[in-house]
């Protein structure tokens, strides 16, 4: 039984760089998340802090935007799985609710990409993997994509066409959303001339850094129903993770822990892969859309090419995925990316998405990310 | 010896598993065996989780295995720009899978998911080691 339930969701306005402090970027996100809410930051119990601290400056930011908040003295954390740190941060608040331990808690992601120089941003990338056994190879997180990209096509026969596919659709909506950090559409003639950066991956397969925030605010049911005449409740929750390692996957075809986390929200919701009328994917690249596709169960595993080729996962398709540019458009600051998604997918819900509302959508989901496949969320969500 | 000079660029030195870079240098890859319970590990591992022991063997992965995926990298990391490009790939062997580059000597147009390799040991400059595929 759902009876814990998402009251508020904001975001900042996502770009390259920001010009503004972290403490005042995640206050854009609250600020959104809290309008409308019968409620003061007084009346939060608890305030969970997300994002991938390699990139931050502050160290312990959790101390400072709960400060800046006025969140204090009510018990403040850090939370970490690098890009699904909001979603893993949305598990925990929801646990701590159904404990009974809080009424009300604040996930709030963050991620200053541009706090850091691009020397210093291409020396963390050098260390997303095992540093022992793998990052000496020179491997990047783009590079981890495209050879999952590349085993897909050896095994499918997907196509650079077909990627490209999921960034013309991404594109269209990103342009239309004030949120995000490209809002041009591209061509297919873009994508595909665009230079390759780790093949067959090319720039425009690729998602860019991006600086922004996130909140959800997360409360338990009767909570829920006064401070908000439209509670979106938590009815699934899935998570998983694989080896830090990619020559511990079992498979380069499918991620294994989205096909998890998957399997445990849909279980826990008590829904299937087709009730689902609204879903917000991981796409850092394109090859992650159609991994997610399948993973999710939209497709069969091989048939994801099918559904972007049908244009299925448009607005008015079958499964509508990403309509509000995904992280191709939006852009991927870290830590607020879940957040991000679980922000556009209460938007859905409630009926009040601007960029391309879903008619009638009732059920949500979220597919969230970590690192190359190491760290996956699932999350559903109903009106 | 730890790890210090394994790779192109290394990250951090002391590790229990530092045999395998005696081994590396001496020509040969290898991988652990748990003496207690059997359990074969690459990427090595000094201790068993699986039983707990950390009383493991060496092996040496001998054979040949077949090339899961592949990328050629163009911009690499820190430490990585004069690298690039290079080709970087997951080849999987009897029992367990190693993540490496391919030979220099191996161009894009002529690699094939599923063709043969095999691993072995390569100098890179400023005496440093690494392992690496060839066509097997």
């Amino acid at each position: 039984m759902a009876d814990v339930a998402i009251v508020g969701a904001g975001q900042s306005v996502f770009s390259r760089d920001c010009g503004v402090s972290i403490r005042e970027l995640s206050f854009e996100a609250f600020k959104e998340a809290m309008e409308g809410l019968d409620i003061t930051s007084n009346d939060i119990d608890a305030s969970i802090i997300c994002s991938a601290p390699e990139y931050d400056k502050q160290r312990s930011p959790a101390g400072l935007i709960s400060e800046y908040l006025e969140l204090t003295p009510k018990p403040s954390f850090y939370v970490e799985t690098v890009c699904s740190s909001s979603s893993t941060g949305l598990r925990v608040a929801w646990s701590l609710v159904k404990a009974g331990l809080h009424r009300v808690v604040a996930v709030i992601g963050f991620q200053k990409m541009s706090e850091i120089s691009s020397r210093e941003a291409a020396e963390r990338m050098g260390r997303g993997g095992d540093i022992i056994w793998e990052s000496p190879f020179g491997l990047t997180m783009p590079a981890g994509y495209a050879m999952y990209a590349r085993a897909h096509m050896a095994k499918y026969g997907t196509t650079e066409e077909h990627l490209a596919k999921v960034r013309v659709k991404n594109s269209h909506y990103g342009a239309t959303n004030p949120k995000a950090t490209y809002r041009k559409e591209l061509s297919l003639e873009d994508i595909l001339s665009s230079e390759v950066i780790t093949s067959p991956l090319k720039k425009f397969d690729c998602c860019a850094n991006a600086d922004g925030s996130s909140c959800v605010i997360v409360a338990r049911g009767d909570v829920a129903k006064r401070i908000t005449k439209a509670p979106i409740w938590i009815i699934g929750l899935g998570a998983a993770t694989d080896t830090m390692t990619m020559s511990g996957r079992e498979s380069l075809t499918g991620l294994r822990c989205a096909q998890e986390a998957g399997k445990q929200a849909y279980k826990m919701a008590g829904v299937k892969p087709q009730d689902i009328d609204v879903a917000e994917v991981h796409d850092c690249f394109t090859i992650s859309e159609i991994l997610a596709y399948e993973d999710l169960g939209f497709a069969k595993p091989g048939e994801g090419v099918g559904l972007i080729e049908e244009k299925q996962t448009y607005a008015d398709g079958k499964m509508p995925v990403n309509v509000d540019g995904g992280l191709l458009s939006k852009g991927h600051p870290i830590g607020a990316t879940g957040g991000s998604q679980i922000r556009t997918i209460v938007r859905q819900l409630r009926g009040e998405a601007t960029e391309a509302q879903v008619k009638g959508a009732e059920i949500g989901l979220v597919h969230n990310i970590g690192g190359i496949g190491q760290y996956g969320n699932v999350t559903i969500l109903r009106r | 010896m730890g790890f210090e000079n394994f790779g192109t660029v290394s990250f951090t030195t002391e590790a229990k598993a530092t045999d395998f870079m005696t081994y590396l240098e001496a020509g040969k890859v290898m991988a652990t065996r748990c003496k207690k319970c059997g359990a074969s590990y690459f990427p090595p591992k000094a201790d068993c989780p699986r039983c707990l022991s950390s009383d493991v063997d060496w092996f040496e992965i001998k054979g040949k295995g077949k090339l899961a995926s592949y990328t050629l990298v163009n911009y690499g990391p820190t430490g990585f720009e004069n690298d690039a490009p290079y080709i970087l790939a997951l080849g999987k062997f009897d029992g367990i899978q190693i993540f490496a580059r391919l030979s220099r000597d191996i161009e894009e147009k002529d690699i094939q998911v599923g063709m043969s390799l095999v691993v072995s040991p390569v100098k890179l400059p400023d005496n440093r080691i690494a392992y690496e595929f060839k066509k097997g």
